[in-house]
């Protein structure tokens, strides 16, 4: 795992395309760190967002229907 | 004593609810009470990759049994709650255990419909439970008959997962068009179609008289229709006309169970007790309507919210979601954002069979309430969704641009 400049670890970012089902809700809820592609599966922006945007990563997370989202550290 | 946080039901609502606690900072005591003994597990695969036996049952889980064990969460799974005392704050379970609370929160879901006088007919299948699932699909086998009574989306989607594992199917809709009521007519015909395409024998306007067996297994639907009475062999039925909230275990604790738990619009059904995900009506403030969501989003979305109520109480914060589903047809899928049901106008902006395309927006008095599409472009999708969400009024969303609202081509 990489760092930021002052050593703070930062979240990762992983997701499964073949579970996801396209709702956007990610996109809708973190626009900054997910994307929809042309078939509505989810495209990730930012592996590794910085931590302002956690809160936001961490309930696209949540409220994935398909539960295609992963969040490490 | 320390301060306890009860949940009952233990699927995706009352484990989030769990989660959500934890992580908002609260260091209560948390008690986490099944009914089914599995450890939690996720629903909306069961009518779908489960079924159609792309994935097996460990994909379904919601978290490890590292997770589960490290949330600081007690579970007690495989005993239902049967009784609360509003004023001791206390709830009974089935085993006869008291536990008290502080905070109680309803997450005890629904299930599935039964047809009186089809108790213990082996092939006679419900869809609610893993256990559900794994029968139904033990039995899904070229050739077979598959009688589906229902055509809501969890009948439409098995016959569309039976249908591609070979079975001959025979879906079964007292209703003059599927799904007119939630989703209106063109998109019920749509469905309709796509079925019929796809070989599925649809029977619409047909009622079930009764099932006939043999030596204890189901041989037969008895149908009454415009054309009289006749009779679908099968080799299994399933019975999807949906669902009932498990509320029984409250009919004497003095709370409001009509149509599920009723809650005000922070999910609150009397001081300390909350309801979340498919058992709970509570009043949506966005569509000024209670409403009863059975939708996997939903039950999340209303997990968070509560648990954000119960650790930090004095954030209040109503509950209004855009709620959303899906449902996979075959290589398509259906989606929708809004509350569709009881809509005044189901507009379509789109329709192709042929190229699987479909996109309807729905009007509930003089505003756009929801959006159907199924092969629509996702941000098309999320532009209508916006609407909804900013109760934007009918006539001002239909004019807007359509280059960013509508499919092209």
């Amino acid at each position: 795992m990489t760092a930021d400049p002052i050593g703070v670890p930062l979240m990762r970012v992983t997701t499964e395309r073949d579970r996801c089902v396209g709702s956007g809700q990610c996109a809708m809820l973190s626009p900054e760190v997910f994307d929809q592609d042309d078939e509505g599966l989810v495209t990730v922006l930012q592996e590794e967002p910085a931590d302002e945007l956690r809160e936001g990563v961490l309930q696209a997370a949540d409220l994935c229907p398909s539960r295609s989202i992963r969040v490490h550290g | 004593m320390k301060e306890r946080v009860v949940v009952v039901g233990a699927s995706a609502g009352g484990l989030t609810v769990a989660e959500a606690l934890r992580r908002a900072g609260y260091e209560g005591a948390i008690t986490l009470v099944g009914d089914e003994a599995e450890p939690p597990y996720d629903r909306p695969p069961l009518s779908k990759h489960l079924l159609s036996g792309q994935w097996e049952p460990d994909r379904l889980a919601l978290r490890s049994e590292a997770d589960l064990a490290a949330s600081e969460v007690e579970l007690r799974l495989g005993v239902p709650a049967s009784g609360l005392d509003l004023g001791a704050r206390t709830l009974t379970l089935a085993d006869g255990a008291r536990l008290t609370y502080d905070s109680l929160v309803v997450a005890t879901g629904v299930r599935a419909r039964r047809l009186p006088g089809t108790d213990g007919v082996d092939g006679v299948h419900t869809l609610r439970t893993l256990h559900d699932a794994l029968a139904l699909r033990d039995r899904l086998r070229p050739g077979r008959r598959l009688v589906v009574v229902g055509a809501g989306f969890l009948g439409t989607e098995v016959a569309a997962v039976a249908r591609a594992l070979g079975v001959e199917v025979t879906l079964v809709e007292s209703a003059a068009v599927p799904l007119a009521a939630a989703v209106g007519e063109a998109a019920g015909l749509f469905l309709t179609g796509l079925h019929r395409e796809h070989g599925v024998e649809v029977r619409t306007g047909a009622t079930v008289a009764g099932i006939m067996s043999a030596e204890g297994r189901v041989t037969g639907v008895r149908l009454t229709d415009a054309a009289g009475a006749s009779v679908v062999p099968a080799d299994d039925v399933l019975v999807a006309i949906g669902c009932t909230p498990n509320t029984e275990w409250l009919a004497d604790s003095g709370l409001s169970v009509q149509d599920g738990l009723e809650c005000d619009e922070y999910c609150v059904a009397a001081p300390g007790v909350y309801g979340v995900g498919d058992v709970a009506r509570w009043y949506n403030p966005l569509f000024g309507t209670a409403m009863r969501v059975e939708h996997r989003t939903n039950a999340t979305e209303q997990a968070m919210a509560v648990a954000r109520r119960v650790a930090r109480p004095e954030e209040r914060q109503p509950f209004a979601p855009v709620p959303y589903f899906w449902s996979d047809q075959y290589d398509g899928r259906f989606q929708a954002h809004g509350h569709l049901r009881g809509h005044d106008e189901a507009l379509v902006l789109d329709s192709d069979l042929a190229q699987r395309r479909l996109l309807v927006v729905y009007r509930t008095g003089d505003r756009i309430t929801g959006v159907l599409g199924a092969g629509v472009p996702p941000k098309a999708l999320r532009t209508w969704r916006g609407f909804v969400a900013t109760r934007t009024p009918w006539q001002e969303a239909l004019a807007r641009p359509r280059a960013a609202a509508v499919p092209t081509g």
